[in-house]
């Protein structure tokens, strides 16, 4: 039998003790701090809550002289641009971990996959100034004109591509927020699809499948969580991005059919407007639109995570 | 070493009449390593070729030529001509997705795809639209695993997902999905490495059935294995096919004593 100094036994166990607590503890932080910040912003949009009630969310009058705030432009603004970002992005990301995945010749790959992470690297204010000064007036001149001329006219989808072209709006912070989330969906996808165990894909290759139905049938079901994972860490930070959607979208607190048409979100109004904003029902209501905010972002991961769920069920039974 | 076999060269037995698949003056290289030498051989219909040899003699790659999986490994060259039917399968022309579907490959280590069993036999046929409606596609699916001898134990379960299953049945799945496409030659890499012996044993009768359809190359490092389901046996070494014949002459009266000393159990 081993003889063990029971002195060091002691401190061993003291050690554990010190370890499982501390871990614990961090572990218990996280609930205080989501706690804690739901708490607040519950208590802060009381007064606004109590005031416009459920109007609160389905009204658009947005006027901070006669104290009527409603939150149906800034919630319209968020989803609308999240979804243009995410319909660009996925895609394209898509593609993109692809290449660099199963296609990309050795020489490109390094090159590809740094500039995709220099550009998650680019902060957002940087692809505001972009997107004002570059972006906009090329939409403006070159872009949306011919939108309105030829799609602008045809009954039913023409409504969003109708009205004069500023330039800046719904469409123009939906670009924006699709380049900037773009990075964080390829390398997300990148990353999943470069586990797929190299034997698998070449059974795929061995029963003579080609390039593109490994892809589909073997890279893409294996990697299927990790595609919702990505497709959802880029939707969370298209909700949630402020600096870059407020330079290019237009503050109007209205809801219009056009994407060509200026709009707000929910984080730009709370940005533009939290300093200026004199009255309590004024403050109340920005928090409320944040309390709003943490309520989408809440139900977008509870759907993902629905989601995975039904894709395992899924996987088990096809 | 390096000039065991000088091109041009056809060890006596490497030939076969009416060949389904024909190697010559084959050389693999990978990045910087020249794996395999100048190696010809032939392949013969409803037989079983064993390639035999220590780690690193270059069997699987050169196995791996015979239906162009080498070309998914980045760096890896092939030279040399190899035909099926006469057919160059490295010319320009050559459809690599039909190639395989022609000769089909069972690896080491059993790899169902995350999908049903049903599915996994399925895949094969599917992408190369070999079964009309859903009636034909159960009658393949039925008719592949009965032939990998697997039906009796999944027939109630064929929705259940191909990992579910022990390791010996996987593999056995995995060489229903190869036969699902109605292959001309099955290559095996050491398909019975990851198993245990009763698993093996069940792979290698299976082997001898399917014979009666298939050409078959297997490549083992159990010397019992390959004198047990093979017709020929070729020995390679280092990169170079040093010697090959009837699996019976190679057993028991081999003429180089480098096979000699390999089947003796002296190295490898």
């Amino acid at each position: 039998m081993a003889i063990i100094d029971p002195r060091h036994a002691a401190t061993q166990l003291i050690y554990e003790r010190v370890f499982r607590t501390a871990t614990l503890g961090a572990a218990i932080l996280v609930l205080l701090i989501l706690g804690g910040v739901a708490i607040s912003l519950v208590r802060g949009a009381w007064p606004a809550m109590a005031h416009f009630g459920f109007g609160f969310v389905t009204h658009e009058v947005w006027n901070p002289v006669t104290d009527e705030f409603g939150a149906l432009a800034p919630i319209y603004g968020t989803v609308v641009t999240s979804v243009i970002a995410m319909a660009i992005a996925v895609p394209v990301g898509f593609g993109i971990a692809l290449f660099l995945t199963e296609l990309c010749p050795p020489l490109l790959k390094r090159p590809i996959g740094v500039a995709v992470e220099l550009l998650a690297a680019v902060p957002s204010i940087i692809f505001g100034i972009w997107g004002l000064f570059v972006l906009a007036p090329i939409l403006q001149k070159h872009v949306q004109p011919w939108l309105i001329k030829h799609i602008g006219h045809i009954p039913g989808i023409g409504g969003i591509f109708h009205g004069p072209p500023f330039g800046i709006g719904i469409l123009t912070a939906g670009l924006v927020l699709a380049i900037m989330v773009l990075p964080f969906i390829a390398a997300t996808m990148r990353d999943v699809f470069d586990t797929v165990p190299p034997m698998l894909k070449e059974s795929g290759y061995g029963l003579g499948a080609t390039t593109w139905e490994v892809i589909w049938n073997v890279v893409v079901p294996h990697s299927r969580v990790g595609i919702v994972g990505g497709i959802m860490l880029g939707l969370g930070r298209a909700l949630g991005e402020t600096m870059a959607v407020t330079f290019v979208i237009g503050n109007a607190h209205r809801v219009s059919a056009s994407l060509l048409a200026p709009g707000t979100t929910i984080s730009s109004s709370i940005a533009n407007e939290f300093t200026e904003a004199v009255g309590d029902l004024y403050t109340s209501s920005l928090i409320a639109l944040g309390l709003l905010l943490f309520l989408i972002t809440f139900t977008v991961i509870a759907i993902a995570q629905a989601m995975l769920r039904r894709l395992e069920r899924q996987a088990a039974n096809t | 070493m390096d000039t065991f076999t000088p091109a041009g060269t056809i060890l006596n037995g490497a030939s076969v009449q009416d060949a389904l698949m024909s190697a010559r003056a084959v050389n693999v290289f990978y990045a910087t390593k020249h794996a395999v030498k100048n190696v010809s051989l032939d392949i013969a219909r409803h037989q079983v070729l064993a390639l035999i040899g220590p780690s690193g003699c270059g069997k699987s790659s050169f196995l791996r030529c015979l239906n162009r999986m080498n070309d998914t490994i980045q760096g890896a060259r092939v030279e040399g001509l190899i035909t099926l039917d006469g057919q160059d399968i490295y010319e320009a022309r050559q459809d690599v997705a039909q190639l395989r579907a022609r000769v089909g490959i069972v690896f080491q280590k059993p790899t169902p795809f995350p999908q049903s069993i049903y599915a996994n036999v399925a895949y094969g046929p599917r992408i190369h639209g070999l079964a009309k409606d859903r009636g034909s596609m159960d009658e393949l699916v039925q008719t592949s695993l009965e032939r990998a001898g697997l039906w009796e134990e999944v027939k109630d379960r064929l929705s259940q997902t191909g990992t579910s299953l022990s390791g010996g049945q996987q593999q056995r799945l995995c060489i229903a999905r190869t036969i699902a496409v109605n292959p001309e030659v099955i290559l095996m890499d050491e398909p019975t490495s990851a198993l245990d012996p009763i698993a093996s044993a069940k792979i290698e009768d299976l082997i001898d059935v399917l014979r009666t359809n298939y050409a078959i190359v297997i490549v083992t490092h159990n010397m019992q294995q390959a004198a047990r389901v093979s017709q020929r046996t070729a020995y390679f070494h280092m990169g170079d096919l040093v010697e090959v014949g009837t699996t019976n002459m190679m057993f028991t009266n081999p003429q180089q004593k480098l096979t000699e000393d390999y089947i003796s159990g002296r190295f490898g």
